[in-house]
């Protein structure tokens, strides 16, 4: 992939949970319209390197540099930067007490001040697009796991981010929900999204990762083209690790 | 009470903040207040507030502040019980989404804070309700107040009482009732509580009894 312009950024990144040494020296660097997947063990650190991105969580050292902005300078517009970055969790986090289309519509009304009838448009067209526009008036606690995540996924994607990360999207699902939200994902990854996915769903990794990330203990162990990844891992750790996921 | 309700929002919400300045001043108006009897509130109201504002107050003007600065502190320790009962979840959600802490606060955690604190505020509300009884002290003619002076002329005290206990009674029931009824439909759309689980896929079963 030739040199394009980077949108994440990661210099010597250090980050502690009190006397936990969670990022240990971290680079990265994401161009524009890839796709990075990041597995590992539970505890290396890959879903707090989500949580950075968007400054969910505040890093001790290094720099962070996403669309030109750099995080944590005082300068830095954090709300619009936040806009620009649609994030999907593990837990799907829809807010209970709004319908689907009201959890789609209420930040771009509130920080993009879209009026309603716009907001609701393009709510639905977002729906139609995850493929579920008929639950546009159900409220989350009515909706499955899979049609919940979904509902998520709208929802980042309403603010017409430039860069959306997943946070183990399909791990709370049920096995026969899973598919549906990684077509969402793949559909996505085709039409040239930055996105940025923790995850061990390898078919996905496979399918459209531009470049797999291994992290174990707050590093990147290994990084490669999915190709080389999976057929000729370098590390010990990313081969056992592999092989732990791999079986099933 | 809807004073006091503001105030408790407010007391909440600031208890809640990182600033200390503005921390700080809640906690400690919160554990005074609640240490102290009502009682007490209501005579510091009656005798001082006079002095400090150099001229006097009626009745009325002081039993209600010193209704709403005692309810108030109670108040604000159910809203903060309330907001940190939302899970830390629906914060980052709001946040990745570029709202701002106080669009967060109005659109995401009070509305499902509210809920959760129904029940208690409805309990906080009928305590008040019968509070209310101490303004006689302070001369203010209450319910209470008003049942002593009629007794007082009727020399029939038992029948007095026992009237004024199953007015205020039947004035409590209904607000147990409201509260019932509020809770009911504050929780439309969300997932049955398990203790009222409605038959899968049927109807939600709404207040009975009414």
């Amino acid at each position: 992939m030739g040199r394009r312009e980077a949108m994440i950024e990661f210099r010597r990144v250090n980050k502690w949970f009190g006397p936990l040494h969670v990022l240990k020296d971290l680079d990265l660097r994401v161009e524009a319209g890839e796709v990075v997947v990041i597995c590992g063990p539970s505890g290396s650190g890959k879903s707090t390197l989500l949580r950075c991105i968007n400054r969910l969580e505040p890093v001790q050292r290094g720099e962070i540099i996403v669309d030109g902005q750099r995080l944590g300078s005082p300068r830095t517009d954090l709300t619009g930067l936040r806009a620009e970055v649609g994030m999907v969790f593990q837990s799907f986090n829809l807010y209970p007490h709004l319908t689907a289309l009201e959890n789609i519509t209420l930040a771009p009304r509130k920080v993009r001040g879209l009026d309603r009838q716009a907001a609701e448009g393009l709510a639905r067209e977002l729906l139609a697009k995850v493929g579920i526009a008929e639950k546009a008036e159900a409220y989350p606690a009515r909706l499955s796991g899979g049609q919940q995540q979904r509902v998520a996924i709208a929802r980042a994607l309403a603010m017409q981010p430039k860069i959306m990360l997943f946070d183990e999207p399909t791990s709370a699902l049920d096995p026969e929900m899973i598919n549906e939200v990684l077509d969402v994902m793949v559909a996505l990854a085709r039409e040239g999204m930055t996105m940025v996915v923790v995850t061990h769903e390898m078919g996905f990794a496979r399918k459209v990762a531009h470049r797999i990330l291994f992290m174990d203990e707050g590093r990147v162990v290994e990084e490669g083209v999915p190709e080389t990844f999976f057929v000729r891992p370098q590390h010990e750790r990313t081969r056992a690790f592999l092989s732990k996921i791999l079986v099933h | 009470m809807g004073l006091g309700f503001c105030l408790g929002v407010v007391a909440g919400v600031a208890r809640l903040a990182r600033t200390p300045w503005v921390h700080t001043p809640a906690v400690l108006y919160v554990e005074l207040v609640r240490g102290v009897p009502l009682v007490m509130v209501i005579f510091w109201f009656y005798f001082f507030v006079p002095i400090l504002a150099g001229r006097p107050l009626s009745n009325y003007w002081s039993a209600l502040i010193a209704f709403v600065v005692f309810e108030g502190a109670y108040l604000g320790e159910i809203v903060r019980a309330g907001i940190q009962s939302v899970p830390r979840g629906q914060l980052d959600a709001a946040a990745a989404t570029g709202l701002s802490g106080w669009q967060t606060m109005r659109h995401i955690v009070l509305p499902q804070a509210l809920r959760n604190m129904v029940p208690s505020l409805v309990t906080q509300f009928i305590v008040l309700f019968k509070d209310t009884s101490l303004a006689s002290i302070i001369g203010f003619v209450d319910l209470t107040k008003a049942a002593q002076n009629i007794s007082q002329r009727e020399i029939r005290p038992f029948e007095m009482y026992l009237f004024i206990a199953v007015v205020y009674w039947l004035c409590t029931f209904t607000l147990s009732r409201l509260g019932r009824r509020l809770e009911v439909h504050l929780s439309r759309g969300l997932a049955p509580a398990p203790e009222r689980a409605a038959p899968a896929g049927g109807p939600r079963v709404q207040g009975r009894a009414w």
